[in-house]
């Protein structure tokens, strides 16, 4: 690229003097601090006075070392943690993004009146105040609450939700005879081996009663949230694309499948890679609802690096946990932008897949959004 | 990577470093790791701030009007915060070099602040340290250095509900003495909906039947773990077999937070709480006629524990000099106790403890447990053992107390060695 002009010059400083606010804040805001948490992470800090601070030395990997080699009790609370945020996960996304997507299908005919009432209904949860849904929730789920009554109708005894640390594949597995269910023994083969310090009898205990009444709360608020990206998705779908192919007598399943879901693409990615992020990070419905209790089920490694740093004051260890985190996230993100990849444009890695979309944007060429080359 | 994106990533990185530089420019980060040296004292009226945890605005005006004689005598000013969450609160500022002066300090905390030297040891500086319990002072003892004053404290009683207790046909003789006594009168106190007696599924309470059985979770000086003995496992059989037998159950089971709110419900004819279930009934049910029994003996005789805070001094403050003499003041007699009044507490002075006594005749319950009663377990790095117990604990009555045991005890030793 050669040097440009003097008013070139201009114009390219009078374009940093526009973006320079937001570059100041996103740098003092989200860049200091993720550096700083680095900084910790690597550092023997103790949380008194700055950790730039002269007293404060540099410890290499140790807090990872420790986290992730030592025997310790830190450990396998981690794993423990890991554990119920992968099950989390495994049920929330897929559920979440199918109840999305079949909200914004239903919400996207025409012959639909009342629409916009539907849509905010459906939005509602999106918007309230997660403490606010939180509270509720605690209340339908206690024990003698409006859940239990209501599965009391049916004869059906329901369980002390909030109290239940039994693990529901640990009670399937009992049902087929592996293992003594939920409060026995596993099998000594899977018992006597372990991971991280969890046996492979407890990385199998699937998500516990308690953590299933969180999950349920979450797709209850989230799906809305994601079917007004799908809803915007649909809207870009061209009304002679269906035309045509109602011409060719496709039928219902069909068009849904050749055409809807393949341009709908883009949004699916942005829904999943939302949610994926999302829900390894869930935080604030722990630490309102449960603390990780009971029996530790509801531990997710952002309450459990929380607890660890301010509650403990093991600010190495609990930096490191973020930082672990943060490394499952772009695994668990690069598997799936690798499984959806658009074939056209394969070339693109998956940064400048993700910059290409924007949340709610129109499924576009790629190519189109980048600005001309000089 | 294009040029464009070069160029931003320089600048988002410089933007940091210039962000980084800040922070550290900034003064007061330095300050020091002494956290026994006591900072000139700043000339002229100082503003003290003072980190409180409250049920109310009730307890924060209690406070104000405590310190208002202290400050017209010294003609200092003191800014009472009341904290939402004081643990977070003050680990920020503990970060940011700006915690308020003084703030209470709960003793499960506090070694994991003093480790930090995050607190001045101003103990010794205190005239009447001979005047508060000895249980209290070796709470606040941390590497044999004496560092806060103990503000009040509580102790576990068998909390009692009057009204159903005579409805079951129960007497004043009938109060449990023994574990056998109790299990007797909590199945005749259990009928339909309500339980005999709900205890808390923590080592706060449970760990109270270890202590009647001439177990704890450490050795005396908190040196050695000594929770795989078979004291304490007699103590954990016993929670078992009351929650086995029906007539026991944690509040959860109740749908309750916690035992105060179970027999406040309706839903325990009895409970094991602290002091502090005198406020939280007075606002939440006014209307529960209850009374207050010593904890019925173990196999090794009486046994109950205590909770305390104290008044901690930010080793960061500017003020200290002032910080540490208006701790004097909130420790003797008269707002010691006017304090312990109001909250509900015990005063931590065993000179005041008569006056206690003369406020609260129907209370001597939690007082007579002072004489015996043991304190929390205070060795840095320890909550989390500590925490996992109670993990363990909450799965009682179907686990294996010998198990949960035996993983604290590895635990711990982890931490002690």
């Amino acid at each position: 690229m050669r040097r440009g002009g003097s008013a070139r010059a201009s114009e390219t400083r009078s374009g940093w003097l526009f973006v320079s606010p937001v570059i100041i804040v996103l740098g003092l805001f989200l860049v200091a601090p993720i550096v700083i948490a680095f900084w910790v992470s690597v550092s023997d800090w103790n949380g008194r006075g700055s950790p730039l601070s002269s007293g404060v030395s540099f410890v290499g990997a140790d807090n990872y070392r420790q986290l992730l080699t030592e025997d310790s009790l830190t450990r396998s609370d981690f794993a423990t943690s890991l554990r119920n945020n992968f099950y989390y996960v495994l049920i929330v996304v897929p559920i979440q993004t199918v109840l999305a997507l079949a909200l914004a299908l239903l919400l996207n005919q025409r012959r639909l009146k009342g629409l916009s009432f539907f849509r905010t209904s459906y939005y509602f949860p999106s918007v309230t105040s997660s403490v606010a849904i939180a509270s509720v929730f605690l209340f339908l789920f206690a024990g003698g609450g409006s859940v239990n009554a209501l599965l009391g109708i049916f004869g059906i005894d329901g369980p002390q939700w909030f109290a239940d640390p039994r693990g529901v594949l640990h009670i399937m597995l009992g049902w087929v005879g592996i293992g003594g269910g939920a409060d026995g023994a596993g099998p000594a083969a899977l018992t006597s081996r372990d991971f991280l310090g969890l046996t492979w009898w407890d990385w199998l205990s699937g998500p516990s009663v308690a953590m299933l009444t969180i999950i349920a709360l979450v797709i209850w608020v989230s799906a809305g949230g994601y079917m007004l990206l799908f809803l915007a998705g649909l809207q870009n779908i061209s009304a002679d694309v269906y035309e045509a192919a109602s011409i060719d007598g496709a039928s219902r399943w069909r068009t849904m499948r050749s055409i809807t879901i393949p341009l709908l693409r883009p949004t699916l990615f942005t829904v999943l890679t939302l949610g994926l992020i999302g829900t390894w990070q869930v935080f604030d419905q722990v630490y309102i609802m449960s603390k990780g209790n009971p029996g530790k089920t509801t531990l997710t490694p952002a309450f459990l690096s929380y607890d660890q740093s301010i509650n403990n004051g093991q600010w190495g260890s609990g930096t490191a946990m973020s930082f672990v985190l943060f490394a499952i996230i772009i695994v668990f993100t690069a598997i799936q932008s690798l499984i959806l990849r658009d074939r056209d444009s394969s070339t693109r890695g998956f940064f400048g897949r993700l910059r290409s979309q924007p949340v709610g944007a129109p499924p576009q060429h790629p190519t189109s959004t980048t600005g001309p080359t000089t | 990577m294009s040029r464009k994106t070069t160029t931003a990533a320089v600048a988002a990185c410089l933007t940091g470093v210039l962000a980084l530089a800040a922070c550290g420019g900034g003064g007061g980060f330095d300050n020091g790791g002494g956290s026994g040296a006591t900072q000139p004292p700043a000339s002229g009226p100082v503003t003290i701030k003072f980190m409180i945890t409250s049920n109310g605005p009730a307890d924060v005006k209690l406070q104000q009007d405590t310190v208002k004689a202290w400050e017209t005598k010294t003609g200092n000013k003191v800014e009472v915060v009341a904290a939402s969450d004081i643990n977070q609160q003050l680990t920020q500022g503990f970060a940011a070099g700006s915690p308020p002066d003084v703030f209470f300090t709960d003793a499960n905390v506090f070694p994991t602040y003093a480790k930090a030297g995050n607190m001045l040891a101003y103990g010794d500086q205190l005239d009447m340290k001979s005047d508060f319990y000895d249980g209290l002072v070796k709470t606040f003892t941390y590497d044999n250095k004496f560092y806060c004053a103990p503000k009040d404290f509580s102790t576990l009683a068998l909390i009692v509900n009057t009204d159903l207790w005579t409805k079951a046909g129960l007497t004043d003789a009938d109060v449990p003495k023994t574990w056998a006594d109790l299990e007797t009168v909590a199945k005749k106190l259990t009928t339909g909906g309500v339980k005999g007696l709900v205890i808390g599924d923590t080592r706060d309470r449970v760990g109270a039947f270890m202590k009647q059985a001439g177990g704890w979770i450490t050795n005396a000086d908190q040196t050695q773990m000594t929770a795989d003995s078979p004291e304490n496992l007699a103590g954990l059989q016993e929670v078992q077999k009351l929650l086995a037998s029906g007539s026991t159950s944690y509040p959860k089971g109740v749908d309750s937070g916690w035992g105060g709110e179970a027999i406040g419900k309706g839903k325990a004819a009895m409970t094991i709480e602290g002091n502090w279930i005198k406020g939280a009934v007075k606002s939440d049910f006014p209307d529960l006629k209850w009374k207050a029994f010593e904890l019925p003996e173990g196999p090794k005789g009486k046994g109950t524990l205590s909770f305390t805070q104290c008044y901690g001094v930010a080793s960061a403050s500017k003020n200290q000099a002032a910080a540490v003499d208006l701790v004097k003041y909130l420790s003797t007699a008269e707002p010691a106790l006017a304090l312990a009044k109001g909250l509900g507490v015990m005063p931590s002075l065993k000179s005041a403890s008569d006056g206690y006594k003369a406020a609260f005749p129907d209370e001597a319950a939690f007082l007579a447990g002072a004489e015996y009663a043991q304190g929390p377990v205070t060795v840095a790095g320890m909550d989390p053992v500590l925490k996992d117990f109670d993990t363990q604990l909450q799965g009682l009555p179907g686990a294996d107390p010998k198990a949960m045991l035996a993983r604290l005890q590895k635990n711990g030793d982890a931490v002690l060695k």
